[in-house]
């Protein structure tokens, strides 16, 4: 039989605050372990939390993005529940109010768009971190809490997903969209972005959802596929056997690649969710939601729009250039000044993103900014270097900080366009090769290609490609 | 009886609370009469109601997003039963 994965994903994003969510501690990432703390977030008694307003606005911001319906009026609740990395026991959280509800996002996986629902989204404070020691009477843990408080936004979405593909392209579309809305920094590697996935699988074609499982610990893009992968490969299995998937929540692990079993239904939390009374309720009322409206950037998908229109760009490039804004604001910044933007887009597709990657950067931590690199393309299409060289030139400037001019005059890599110069050199190569000539004659047009490459070679790479052509056809 | 000793043994365990059998008695008999006036209210007519959110009218009353200092380490580890390198010691518990 064939079978379908049916998954949604409940993402949480650290908002990037000054001050936490219910007090004025700073949110800076790191810092001594417990220097970030106070009577508030340490849960001491007789202290009272105060909702910071740029959370809800962050919270505003993100929920319209996506499309959502804000609620008028929202409340927080407490999660209680007994586990060290809670001072309070209890976690502040929205339950049956959230600030919204009834979004959606697209995304396109192998050319095929689909409309992701997003069933909420509320806020919420993070909580603490462990470390486990091991030692006698089944050792002890540490407990750091920097990060308690530290507001957070739940997404949560519909069970739309249908592969692991789609469940990490809907990732990655949602921290595009975070990203450019600037309320998070959005590092999976930092914690301040992390997914749990609910998944089943059911005979394709069925209207009935399998049991599910919870997968957790997702810390990439990459475990979140791999994961995915494992647990409904490992749900099949079950199910083709015979079996019956138990409902559970588990875990993944990264070194081993496997999910493992953390708690069966048998042991599910029960969180007594009930109104925080040490909070007051919120009204959003239309003005503020309008306000927050008109503040939105512009969102990628009408980015990517927007560079098909206005530039003609393919929609592939279009994709790749706004996955980021950085990189889009870089995009934009390059073609202000040199305007043929399908050769930027080439340029930042190929080299320019290579050689960030290997350097592990962003585009905005570029050492080549976006002048330098119109610069090297101007340089290219006067014909002062050509293609190959300019390549070059751009790794020298990654490596060097230097401008595209200062490398070229440097390097000694200005294009021989000089036809005297370049004849001389042609001929030489002829008069050495003789053979190669004569398969030419014989009709071997791959001939050419050897010839024209060996004039490079004479020449360093510098010889004007299309004057070296001309001048070997001439003589051939 | 609205409530039966299995259920007050399911939430002594989600209070991590540990009750001799004589309190499990006491305290099944008084979570009842509770939970008998809860029936008691339940028998009004709440239709025109709204939902109490909170007792206080207040609402939206928020704080700056300002960063300012908190404890210093030394005071907020001061009432921690255990302390080391910096951090709460606890019990590991998985």
């Amino acid at each position: 039989m064939e079978y379908e994965a049916v998954i949604g994903l409940e993402v949480h994003v650290e908002l990037k605050t000054n001050a936490k969510a219910f007090c004025s501690c700073t949110t800076a990432f790191g810092g001594e372990p417990n220097t970030h703390v106070c009577p508030v977030c340490l849960g001491l008694p007789g202290v009272l939390p105060v909702i910071n307003r740029r959370v809800v606005e962050f919270g505003l911001k993100t929920a319209l993005a996506l499309n959502c319906q804000v609620a008028t009026f929202c409340k927080f609740d407490r999660k209680n529940y007994y586990y060290p990395d809670l001072p309070k026991n209890y976690q502040i959280s929205q339950y049956d109010l959230p600030l919204a509800r009834g979004g959606h996002l697209t995304i396109t996986v192998d050319g095929i768009e689909r409309v992701i629902g997003i069933t909420r989204v509320h806020m919420e404070e993070d909580a603490g971190k462990l470390i486990h020691v091991d030692g006698p009477d089944g050792g002890y843990s540490l407990v750091d809490y920097n990060r308690t408080g530290v507001p957070l936004l739940e997404i949560v979405s519909e069970p739309d997903l249908r592969s692991p593909a789609e469940a990490r392209a809907y990732m990655e579309k949602l921290r595009t969209i975070l990203q450019y809305l600037d309320v998070s920094d959005c590092k999976m590697e930092e914690g301040s972005l992390r997914c749990d996935a609910n998944v089943s699988v059911r005979p394709r074609g069925s209207r009935t959802f399998g049991t599910k499982t919870e997968v957790k610990n997702l810390n990439s893009f990459r475990s979140l596929q791999r994961a995915l992968e494992y647990e409904i490969e490992r749900q099949v299995a079950i199910l083709e056997s015979g079996g019956r998937v138990e409902q559970a929540t588990m875990a993944w692990d990264e070194n081993r690649g496997v999910t493992y079993v953390m708690r069966t239904k048998e042991e599910a939390q029960d969180y007594r969710y009930f109104p925080d009374p040490d909070l007051v309720p919120l009204e959003i009322d239309a003005a503020w939601i309008e306000r927050v409206r008109r503040e939105l950037p512009e969102l990628p998908d009408a980015r990517c729009l927007r560079l098909i229109e206005d530039y003609g760009l393919p929609a592939y490039d279009a994709g790749v250039i706004t996955s980021s804004r950085d990189l889009a604001d870089y995009f934009d910044r390059v073609v202000a000044l040199y305007p043929d933007a399908k050769t930027v887009s080439n340029w930042i597709m190929g080299d320019f993103l290579r050689l960030l990657n290997a350097g592990n950067l962003e585009p905005q931590q570029s050492p080549v900014p976006p002048e330098e690199l119109a610069d090297l393309l101007q340089l290219q299409k006067e014909g002062t270097i050509s293609g190959k060289i300019a390549k070059q030139v751009l790794e020298e400037m990654f490596a060097t900080g230097k401008g595209a001019r200062q490398v070229v005059e440097e390097k000694g890599l200005v294009q021989i366009s000089d036809e005297a110069a370049l004849t001389r050199i042609v001929e030489e190569v002829l008069a050495a090769n003789p053979g190669v000539v004569e398969d030419y004659r014989n009709g071997k047009d791959k001939a050419l290609g050897f010839l024209v490459g060996q004039v490079m070679k004479a020449t360093k790479g510098k010889a004007n490609p299309g004057l070296v052509n001309r001048l070997l056809k001439e003589r051939l | 009886m609205p409530i039966s000793t299995a259920e007050v043994d399911h939430v002594a365990l989600l209070a991590r609370l540990k009750l001799s059998p004589e309190e499990k008695a006491a305290y099944t008999g008084q979570l009842n009469a509770i939970l008998e006036y809860m029936d008691k209210l339940n028998a009004l007519d709440t239709t025109d109601v709204e939902p109490t959110a909170h007792v206080l009218p207040l609402r939206n009353v928020f704080r700056d997003d300002v960063a300012r200092p908190g404890l210093p380490r030394e005071k907020a580890l001061a009432g921690a039963p255990a302390a080391s390198e910096g951090q709460f010691k606890v019990p590991r518990v998985v």
